[in-house]
């Protein structure tokens, strides 16, 4: 797809700004200072870049266990996910929720997930939500090939097409559910040729070429908004890390896969392209870059700042 | 049979069926509140399963009122979904037994949001569903899993036994901003009882006294209450007074209620459909006992389903369930110890 430099770069920084963010919470993660565990998304940051571009502050995402990126490419303020995932009362939901209940209804970001699969009703449920009450949102669901088989990607998705919901289902197909390969668990592995068995329409794109991503979200949107209904997308990627932090990834997966996907990294990918393309120059991303790593330094700085938890606090908001 | 009579008088009653009490109240709250939408099985043109949306989807169409398939993990992801994104969800799953599909929405999402986000996000969603054991319907569509729910931190349980409190607890349930379990019984749907013109809501955690006694305090819930008042009525001829307590929701719970009455009473039955052992029966027991020992002239009884599933067999059906005569036979030894 031909691009804009202003398209490219916004794309660019996306991207790097989702990867810088994550490789700073694996510096802090692995210095022993962050509670819990932390599922990094490095290699797939092509796919929320690209599909989020198209959404407004009040559409709607559910993302996953893997979900920064997701959280951070829908315009959650990088500190508040940072502190979230840290464990800190400056976190965006005051650090009772950690990396996988990341919440933020000041731009429709439905949450990432403990459970596989389960934001994909819900954001059916968003969808519907925005049906009702006339808003014209979309909703858009992220999920791993891990939650193509449960009932909850084949009811949400079902009923998001009989009811003709403003829904795009997002597939980061990256091959394994922690270590179980998808093809050893699934006779169908073409996620995208399941949107037939559903009456929607299903799309295969590479996953780490943005450019295509968010081409396909672009037309996928299109359709929610016009009420066409929903549209689920195969996006082809690879976690370039282990399952987990401190997973090294390596024990079911061959260095030369690894390497392969490596080489075909989305965001080194799209700086090939601008450069060979001359849609921008070195210098305009050099200066991204530095803005970047701005944003990094003073989200990584407002999370550390952040005061310890009050216990008395634990039992405030069980009940609404 | 009949159920507990409507407590507050002042406003005129009409009697109707149950079913239509609940009815009623959705019409009263989807007229009032655009926001409100009801999903479930057969519950548009149909008219639900039991009636309990008649004449709804002619009113609201196809966008409010929208049948879906059999998808209870599928319907009620999406109520969790839209009830956080602005709308006002009722997801009527019709059997109770059916909600074990959808559990992992409710417990882990519904019930949890509010709390892992800080508040930030409510969800104004109400489960509705329908138990209990009525005609023979094997173990699938008999189960009263009300203690589930109240055990999850965030969720409401309702268990309206009558007319008037379907009507006022369904507008209560449904204008709460957190996940509501409201949990009819089957067999009340096309039974007729009082109920007050006009809208009114009853609010939670307010138990019903639905007859004054003296020498033993009977808590139950939903059809449990029938049965016990029948129970009270009979043992009267036999000259013990029984208070009859129904929750009316088991989360929140009024304890004080159930306390006062235990003071004057000194003796505490607690009757339950559901099985025994780590359910409601359980939590009540331990609240008497705990907050209310001095007052006690006895032990607690308990009378409970028995720790069985439910069999086919009427026969074996009736020996499984608490029933008015033994609820009589619980009271008699009570008062005898």
């Amino acid at each position: 797809m031909e691009a804009s430099k202003d398209l490219a770069l916004a794309l660019y920084k996306s991207m790097r700004r989702i990867r810088e963010f994550e490789l700073r919470l694996q510096q802090v993660y692995r210095s022993g200072a962050m509670p819990g565990f932390i599922h990094l998304y490095v290699g797939e940051e092509a796919v929320a870049a690209g599909v989020c571009a198209h959404l407004t502050r009040e559409d709607y995402v559910t993302s996953t266990h893997r979900g920064h990126g997701h959280a951070v490419a829908k315009g959650v303020p990088m500190g508040e996910v940072f502190a979230e995932i840290w464990g800190k009362p400056r976190g965006v939901n005051g650090g009772r929720g950690g990396s996988m209940h990341i919440y933020d209804p000041s731009c429709g970001f439905l949450g990432t997930n403990g459970i596989v699969g389960a934001g994909i009703p819900m954001a059916s449920g968003a969808a519907m939500a925005a049906l009702v009450n006339a808003t014209g949102r979309v909703a858009v669901s992220f999920f791993g090939d891990g939650a193509v088989n449960n009932c909850a990607f084949h009811e949400g998705i079902n009923l998001a097409a009989a009811l003709r919901l403003p829904a795009i289902f997002v597939c980061e197909n990256n091959m394994y559910a922690t270590e179980t390969p998808f093809d050893r668990v699934t006779a169908n592995t073409n996620v995208a040729s399941r949107g037939a068995a559903y009456g929607l329409p299903g799309i295969a794109v590479d996953g780490n070429d943005v450019l295509e991503v968010y081409r396909i979200a672009g037309e996928a949107v299109l359709r929610a908004r016009a009420g066409e209904g929903p549209t689920l997308i195969e996006c082809a990627t690879y976690r370039h890390l282990g399952h987990f932090e401190g997973d090294p990834g390596t024990g079911y997966r061959s260095k030369e896969e690894i390497a392969d996907w490596k080489r075909r990294d989305p965001i080194d990918r799209l700086r090939y392209t601008m450069f060979a393309s001359n849609i921008s120059s070195e210098q305009d991303v050099n200066a991204a870059d530095s803005e970047v790593d701005d944003e990094i330094e003073q989200a990584y700085q407002w999370a550390a700042a952040s005061p310890e938890a009050d216990p008395a606090t634990v039992t405030q908001f069980v009940y609404a | 049979m009949s159920g507990p009579a409507i407590v507050e008088t002042n406003r005129k009653v009409r009697e109707i069926q149950y079913v239509d009490a609940g009815v009623e109240a959705l019409e009263e709250e989807m007229r009032r509140d655009p926001a409100i939408f009801y999903i479930g099985q057969g519950i548009g043109k149909r008219g639900g399963n039991f009636k309990q949306t008649r004449g709804l989807w002619e009113q609201f169409g196809d966008l409010r009122v929208r049948d879906m398939p059999i998808s209870e993990l599928g319907q009620v992801g999406m109520g969790v979904g839209a009830a956080m994104a602005g709308a006002r969800p009722v997801v009527d799953i019709v059997f109770l037994d059916m909600i074990m599909e959808a559990m992992g929405q409710i417990v882990e999402q519904a019930a949890t949001v509010h709390y892992t986000s800080n508040g930030k996000f409510k969800v104004p969603l109400v489960v509705r569903a329908a138990m209990g054991s009525v005609r023979c319907t094997g173990p699938h569509h008999s189960r009263c899993f009300y203690s589930w729910f109240a055990h999850i931190p965030g969720l409401k349980v309702v268990l309206p036994a009558s007319a008037s409190d379907v009507k006022g607890l369904m507008k209560t349930a449904i204008r709460d901003d957190g996940p509501v379990i409201f949990i009819e019984h089957k067999y009340f749907y096309n039974k007729k009882g009082p109920v007050p013109t006009g809208e009114y809501v009853i609010p939670f955690g307010q138990a019903n006294i639905c007859r004054k006694g003296k020498d033993v305090t009977i808590l139950a819930m939903s059809l449990m209450v029938w049965h016990a008042l029948e129970a009270a009525a009979k043992l009267e001829q036999e000259g013990i007074s029984v208070e009859v307590i129904d929750p009316r929701t088991i989360v929140p719970f009024d304890e004080e209620t159930l306390l006062a009455s235990v003071k004057k009473t000194g003796r505490l039955l607690i009757v339950d459909e559901a099985q025994q052992f780590c359910g409601f029966s359980a939590e009540a027991a331990a609240i008497v006992s705990s907050k209310g020992f001095d007052d006690l002239d006895a032990p607690i009884r308990r009378l409970t389903a028995l720790c069985t599933p439910h069999p086919f067999n009427p026969v074996l059906e009736a020996a499984m369930l608490p029933s008015v005569e033994s609820i009589m036979t619980e009271v008699r030894l009570l008062v005898a110890s």
